[in-house]
């Protein structure tokens, strides 16, 4: 049998355990079962498919890929053992689910589950079995192809992928701005039609493998940098200016959570990003800003003195920062880790007092605060979404304005020549104490300013709206983009705010998937999906420290 | 430079008042709460063993962090999961069958020894998996780095057994043998109570068997002493630090136990305030230092049983168990501030791993 000579089956059975152990997971957890009614594409496959099929295909094309050099039709043998691996455990674990009563110790393997797995019809253990062997083979045999095709595969697919999945708002969106005629011949019963997905795909694919070829150039008169930043500007200065239009009420709402979202994230990026300062009660501040505006404009009973929103904003922002100056002093003397410590119990603090009945004749215990008025332009109170998104705009471009400054300043330099090493930093004359805690209060009051928004955007406020989880979507979220980086920033809001709230289906399993980025993130891309320059750098140095030696 | 001292004297200046602001409402409160004297004996007794009981679990619970700092000097944020997931698991696995079919009421003993091996077992597992996976591929980056692995972690399981096991409390099924008092000295207390004291009692002498006169043990403490060293001597770094994982994870594991049986209720977020509340006893006894670990869980067990009661009530605030946790959190606070070093240990030497 020369033909299977130095096959190397070492890391299979390592591979073939995680992958098994993975889909038995997204299948006995729920997911699965949540995303069974979601039609990626109509009437051919749910995102539910590629959750259980989706894993054994990751994994065979992580095994095929190790295949030698000149040898790699390996891989496909390793494809299909893991495939034939995998499929055997589903098959079994199907065969369980039918004949013992597991649903009352696991809650989520219901017979609903048991009915999507087996595709719907009886006897469809095998073709589970199948479907898992040609998914695996499928994997493998990406590997096979040449990098920019499989690039553009994985573009392609990705992109039809996301499209399919926000096919509901899509098909919302088309109606009222082209009639219904072209949204249900693109998309019916909340996925893509065939032919669109078809056409989508192979152009996102098209375009993604051209333009990795170099067959695509700069389209357009060339321009000199300056120019070109310019138009730049202008264009997507307009294009915000008018995104409600385009958007509508629902997405603008969304849009706007993104933008307060953002506008945390930019003083958290402050901390974290720049300074180095982990920030684990964050949300307190948040929480201040919005009970200062609550307190300050509520025509309630326990509004203190009714002024207007665009009086309180300042005065909101300058008390969530004096809390975080107040807040810092004694705990920056502190080191990294005993800070977040720290700052999570100063949180937690901060929001059982607000539940407790000690502060409830001042900030309305669990009732929270109602009746908070909606800025006023002229007689104009602005309620709709698409009204207060220009209110969200100005904050967030005064924010990004100030962060960009600050950033590119002297103090910036300081705060990351802090984060990098404080005894050197120190030893360079920079007083440290100081430092970190402009640092800290420069973002309490971004954090402020998010809060009071908040407050009026809602109309009411309650300590339940300021938990701890907060704070960790904030940090989740510079952490996705990069951190120390302002668009990396607003594209970690975009992908941790806006996706779940389009993925409604999702939201549930929102705080595992947050769980999964970050250690993700922190083994394989530590430095963001849109890294600051600096931190690349020094994220890794090793890296050429090593190539060099 | 005189600036400077002028900025830092301003900053302890506000630390000295607040260390007095505190120490005030402490003192009046008591001195207020002993006059008045609104409880009897048996109240305070009560306080006193339910927080003996209490801090008996946070002491448990602290030695995994204590451990752990020991040997990484890391922060392990996840632990509170690691003692959720062991009694989570188990109660809607075994111990809920169990008592569907009758042999937890007529086998107690071996029925509870089974459920406290599967919580420890799977307390193990979850703590291995997630050392091996979240933390040692970062153990030489930046210490910001495995501390967010572990934040990621931490939701990462919580949401995944709730997943598993549902959002819902899920009640622990009662033994009818451990419900009711025992006579002790003049007064009586719950079994459950007398249960988790001396269970604690024989495990944790255990465990200082084990660390102490076991090589596994002299291991551990190699380790935590200086690694390169300790690898030199033959050592296998990775797996000690595994085993010290593992072992921080065994306790936890037997604390989910006690925890389910004083409280009779199980639940996916359990392990976020008992966690912090370790951590604090575990930098109150001083991390690193089992005994401290120990000492430090008793303490915070009993300032929070007896601190509402003590000073709170008698400064008229209303509803005062509602402030219990923030005493448990003000008290995190404040030794983190004050006295980082903790209460009864030594100034650690500043390491910089």
């Amino acid at each position: 049998m020369s033909f299977f000579k130095d096959l190397d089956l070492r890391k299979l059975p390592m591979q073939l355990l995680v992958a098994s152990i993975i889909t038995l997971s997204v299948s006995a957890i729920g997911m699965v079962e949540l995303f069974g009614g979601r039609f990626v594409i109509t009437g051919l496959f749910t995102m539910a498919q590629i959750l259980f099929l989706g894993p054994t295909a990751f994994f065979a094309y992580r095994a095929a890929q190790e295949a030698p050099e000149g040898k790699k039709w390996q891989g496909m043998i390793k494809a299909l053992l893991l495939g034939v691996g995998v499929g055997l455990v589903m098959v079994v674990f199907v065969w369980l689910a039918q004949n013992l009563d597991v649903r009352s110790i696991f809650i989520n393997i219901s017979p609903r589950l048991i009915n999507i797995l087996t595709f719907e019809h009886a006897g469809g253990a095998t073709t589970l079995f199948i479907a898992l062997v040609l998914s695996a083979l499928a994997g493998g045999a990406l590997a096979l192809v040449p990098d920019k095709l499989r690039n553009a595969l994985l573009v392609g697919a990705g992109v039809t992928l996301l499209v399919g999945l926000l096919s509901e708002i899509l098909a919302e969106r088309l109606r009222s701005l082209f009639g219904s005629q072209l949204s249900s011949a693109i998309i019916a019963s909340k996925a893509l039609q065939v032919v669109p997905a078809a056409v989508l795909f192979l152009l996102v694919a098209g375009i993604s493998y051209m333009r990795q070829s170099g067959r695509i150039g700069k389209v357009g008169p060339t321009l000199k940098p300056s120019q070109t930043k310019i138009v730049r500007t202008a264009l997507i200065s307009l294009l915000l200016l008018v995104l409600p239009m385009l958007l509508g009420s629902y997405l603008t709402e969304v849009t706007n959570n993104i933008g307060l979202f953002f506008l945390m994230g930019l003083g958290l990026n402050i901390v974290v990003g720049l300074a180095g300062l982990l920030d684990l009660g964050y949300v307190a501040f948040f929480a201040i800003g919005a009970y200062t505006m609550a307190a300050l404009t509520s025509t309630g009973h326990l509004g203190l003195a009714g002024i207007s929103f665009w009086v309180a904003l300042p005065i909101c922002v300058a008390v969530a920062a004096m809390a975080g100056f107040i807040l810092g002093m004694p705990v920056l003397r502190m080191r990294g880790d005993y800070l977040a410590i720290v700052t999570l119990g100063f949180g937690e603090i901060i929001r059982i007092l607000a539940l407790s009945d000690l502060m409830k004749p001042y900030i309305g215990g669990a009732q929270g605060i109602l009746n908070i008025p909606k800025p006023m332009v002229g007689e104009l109170a602005l309620i709709r979404p698409e009204q207060m998104y220009y209110v969200i705009l100005i904050g967030v471009a005064i924010a990004m304005f100030m962060s960009t400054r600050v950033r590119d300043s002297q103090i910036g330099r300081r705060w990351m020549a802090m984060r990098e090493d404080e005894d050197v930093a120190e030893a360079m004359g920079i007083n440290l104490v100081n430092t970190k805690l402009l640092a800290f209060t420069i973002g309490a009051g971004f954090s402020g300013l998010a809060g009071a928004i908040f407050a009026s955007k809602l109309g009411s406020i309650f300590p339940h709206s300021f938990n701890l989880l907060i704070s960790i979507n904030v940090l989740s979220l510079i952490i996705v983009g990069g951190l120390g980086s302002i668009p990396g920033t607003l594209v970690g809001a975009i992908i941790l705010v806006g996706l779940p709230e389009l993925l409604r289906e999702f939201a549930e399993f929102r705080w595992l998937a947050y769980g999964v980025l970050l250690v993700t993130m922190m083994l394989n891309r530590p430095e963001g999906f849109i890294p600051s320059e600096v931190i690349k750098r020094e994220l890794h140095a090793g890296d050429e420290a090593e190539q060099a030696g | 430079m005189r600036d400077r001292l002028r900025k830092l004297d301003f900053i302890d200046l506000f630390l000295w008042i607040v260390r007095a602001a505190i120490v005030a409402v402490i003192l009046i409160g008591t001195v207020k709460t002993i006059l008045s004297n609104p409880y009897t004996l048996r109240n305070w007794e009560d306080f006193i063993i339910f927080g003996i009981a209490q801090g008996s679990m946070y002491a448990l619970i602290a030695i995994g962090y204590t451990l752990v700092y020991g040997v990484l000097q890391m922060i392990n944020f996840a632990h509170g999961e690691f003692f959720m997931s062991g009694i989570f698991a188990s109660t809607s696995a075994v111990a809920i069958p169990l008592a569907r079919a009758g042999y937890l009421a007529s086998h107690p003993i071996p029925s509870l020894l089974l459920i406290a091996l599967c919580s420890i077992l799977i307390s193990i597992a979850i703590s291995l998996l997630t050392e091996r996976i979240a933390y040692r591929p970062l153990r030489h980056a930046p210490r910001l780095m495995p501390l967010i692995t572990a934040i990621g972690a931490s939701f990462f399981w919580q949401y995944y057994f709730r997943g598993l096991f549902g959002s819902q409390v899920i009640p622990f099924p009662d033994i009818p043998q451990l419900e009711g008092t025992v006579p002790f000295l003049h007064t009586f207390v719950l079994k459950s109570h007398v249960l988790v004291i001396f269970v604690t009692l024989v495990v944790l002498v255990g465990l200082n068997f084990f660390i102490t006169s076991t090589r596994p043990g002299k291991a551990i403490r190699a380790v935590a002493e200086n690694k390169d060293v300790a690898a030199l001597m033959g050592i296998n770094v990775n797996r000690t630090i595994s085993l010290t994982f593992a072992t921080g994870a065994a306790m936890a594991g037997v604390a989910g136990m006690l925890y389910a049986l004083v409280f009779h209720q199980v639940h996916f977020f359990m392990g976020f305030i008992p966690g912090i509340k370790a951590f604090t006893a575990a930098v109150l006894g001083g991390i690193g230092s089992i005994p401290g670990a120990a000492v430090g869980g008793l303490f915070l067990g009993l300032f929070e049983s007896l601190g509402p009661s003590l000073f709170l009530q008698s400064l008229g605030i209303p509803a005062f168990n509602q402030l219990k946790d923030v005493i448990a959190f003000t008290m995190l606070v404040l030794v983190l501030i004050f006295r980082p070093q903790g209460i009864v240990g030594e100034r650690l030497k500043e390491k910089k791993a």
